[in-house]
């Protein structure tokens, strides 16, 4: 066995693999190697990302001037639809998680795959063909889908658009999220490397736990959602039609049971990244672990309990509403622990700037901003003044973008000369990382204002006064989408000519950095025992690491 | 081998528990459509539901073995009763006061 390990060490995953060639198409698509599924995840939803931002591009080229630019009302509904579709359910729900906790939970863990590798691939696959199913929508007689990502009934089971096979595309993809968190509880109850127990696990590791459960216990509610709408299509029961004794403000209630805690299947993975990067880069250990692990599980929890303020003005009783309101401002208290505890791990700290903290930085900035107009549009008198305007489309950008998608970036350059074993242009990244604050602001700053002066969303057209702002907003999302093609341009010439990286290039102590980069097939060239906490930058006496 | 030894236990008890089981569940439904009959007011909803949590119950513990695995299972499926619970008493302070 000693023998077998040195002669996995010697070669990494991209030369060993567990299908019987090691390289071209099959050895990927058939892996159950969680660093090449981990690496297919990204991958596929990079290319989503971008025809998601295409689509975000054009919607914002129709809105550079009033009346009809470059399409008409009906494109422009079938857009936004997509693009939320999209962005939603293919880029940023799966995203962290099945990318980097694919990748990097194992190797946290120390661990040599995940609990269950063939449901790990079988779950990518699930993603793939249900990915494969929203296109095909498209070319479906009626068009493309026209109802918003939010699919509400009466228009969903109304309109002659093809709504039910992208419904049917949604609960594919639920399948793959609900089996991804599956294979995270499990490898995290029974794949810690001896030593590691679960106050020595990485933050990272306890925000993919709480997220995981989140994705097991709450998807399974837009399933059966969905198959009611389906349902309704198909043969007019009457669930959601109060003509036949049903009602429509069951299908909100049931649809935000699950997508708002979906928001924080969403941000949970990203506040795990932040909790890594920040130690790291700070050159000391984590203020507050214990705080901010149970804070993940408090969110996870909490994420439950506040649905329907995503439902002021639908008509539901006021005492939900009364209800709904308080507990929503409840969700800020183990957010606002996680963030103060970030700082306070700054606090004195020998920060380096390096790309990936300069991100977490303007993940701070960016998610603060978003998640307090979220107490803006928590509160029920002001919600009713701005609820669907751009001001909730500028709130959820501020967070799901500025928040998670700023994470992505920052976990991609923080883990990227693991994930390929190079070193990709620092300089190029700062300028980058620049760029997107700017843009991002220029893109959505101008929708808190034009919302708060009653610009409704979903609009393809708009009163004159809003002009000047929508051409601000425009040129944001053309500074934007150049950053965003640079970013990846960078790591793309990085992969191909980037110089070899250092298996410890920022520093890091937890197991990920203690293998070489990229890591062999089965993770580490020995066996693995922990004995320190997980950010203990003591460590790093012993350790290998490229100095600054 | 232990789990081994588990899983034998589990089918040691012999189906006639199963068809008790089988007899109660119907036994229960005849219930819930003979409560429906009955005008509770709103009270109803409760009552059919925990007639609903009560079957469940069954089913879970003894058609899906529940009841003969470890506590760990328990737990988790505690957690998961648990959530649903406090989404259906939520959900109820918009059907009960709309």
């Amino acid at each position: 066995m000693a023998d077998g390990n040195a002669h996995v060490a010697a070669k990494s995953f991209y030369e060993e693999g567990t299908t019987k060639k090691s390289t071209g198409i099959t050895s990927w698509l058939f892996s159950t190697d969680h660093k090449r599924i981990g690496l297919m995840y990204l991958v596929t939803i990079t290319a989503f990302f971008f025809v998601g931002a295409l689509f975000g591009v054009l919607m914002r080229l129709e809105l550079m001037a009033p009346g009809e630019t470059i399409m008409g009302a009906q494109e422009y509904n079938t857009l936004f639809t997509l693009h939320g579709v999209i962005m939603i359910f293919l880029f940023i729900i799966p995203g962290i998680p099945a990318i980097f906790g694919n990748f990097f939970l194992p190797l946290q863990l120390g661990a040599k795959d995940v609990a269950f590798p063939r449901l790990n691939l079988l779950s990518y696959w699930i993603y793939l063909i249900g990915s494969v199913l929203v296109i095909l929508s498209l070319f479906m007689q009626g068009g493309p889908i026209d109802t918003g990502w939010t699919f509400y009934v009466p228009y969903s089971v109304r309109t002659t658009t093809s709504v039910s096979l992208p419904l049917f595309a949604a609960f594919v993809l639920g399948f793959s999220s609900i089996l991804t968190g599956l294979n995270f509880i499990v490898t995290i109850h029974r794949m810690r490397a001896p030593g590691m127990n679960f106050f020595r696990m990485p933050l990272f590791g306890w925000s993919i736990y709480a997220t995981a459960w989140i994705q097991v216990i709450a998807t399974p509610v837009v399933g059966i959602t969905i198959l009611l709408v389906i349902i309704e299509r198909s043969f007019g029961v009457g669930i959601f039609d109060p003509a036949l004794g049903g009602d429509p403000i069951l299908f909100q209630h049931l649809f935000w049971i699950y997508s708002h805690p979906a928001v924080y299947i969403m941000i949970l993975p990203a506040m795990g990244v932040v909790s890594e990067i920040i130690p790291t880069f700070s050159r000391r250990t984590i203020f507050g672990y214990t705080p901010i692990a149970m804070s993940s599980l408090a969110i996870a929890f909490v994420g439950y309990l506040v649905w329907a303020h995503h439902m002021f003005t639908s008509g539901m009783s006021d005492t939900s509403r009364v209800i709904f309101s308080l507990l929503t401002y409840i969700v800020a208290l183990p957010s606002g622990v996680k963030v103060f505890n970030w700082v306070a791990t700054m606090y004195k700290g020998s920060i380096d700037p390096k790309p990936p903290f300069l991100w977490v930085m303007s993940f701070v900035f960016l998610f603060s901003i978003g998640g307090l107009t979220g107490l803006v549009l928590g509160s029920i008198t002001a919600d009713i003044h701005v609820h669907d305007t751009y001001f909730v489309v500028s709130h959820f950008h501020y967070v799901m973008f500025g928040g998670t998608g700023t994470i992505v970036f920052a976990a991609l350059y923080y883990w990227f000369p693991k994930m390929f074993g190079k070193m990709y242009n620092i300089k190029w990244a700062n300028i980058n990382a620049l760029f997107y604050i700017i843009a991002f602001n220029v893109l959505y700053f101008p929708k808190f204002i034009m919302g708060y002066q009653g610009m409704p969303r979903r609009y393809y057209d708009y009163l004159p006064e809003f002009a000047d702002l929508q051409m601000l907003s425009t040129i944001g999302s053309w500074i934007m989408f150049a950053t965003l093609v640079s970013i990846f341009l960078n790591l793309y010439l990085a992969i191909k000519k980037g110089k070899k990286a250092h298996n410890n290039p920022w520093g890091g102590v937890t197991l990920e950095w203690q293998t070489s980069s990229p890591p062999p097939l089965l993770n580490f060239d020995r066996e693995i025992t922990v004995n320190h906490e997980p950010y203990d930058f003591s460590q790093l006496k012993e350790l290998d690491y490229e100095s600054k | 081998m232990e789990h081994v030894n588990t899983e034998h236990k589990t089918h040691s008890h012999g189906y006639g528990i199963y068809v008790l089981v089988w007899l109660a569940l119907i036994a229960l439904t005849s219930i819930t459509v003979t409560v429906a009959g009955v005008d509770f007011g709103k009270l109803a909803l409760p009552i059919a539901l925990f007639i609903a949590a009560v079957k469940s119950a069954l089913v879970i513990n003894y058609f899906m073995h529940i009841k003969f695995e470890e506590p760990i299972f328990k737990v988790f499926l505690l957690l998961s009763g648990t959530t649903l619970l406090v989404i259906f008493i939520l959900t109820f302070f918009d059907v009960f006061y709309r």
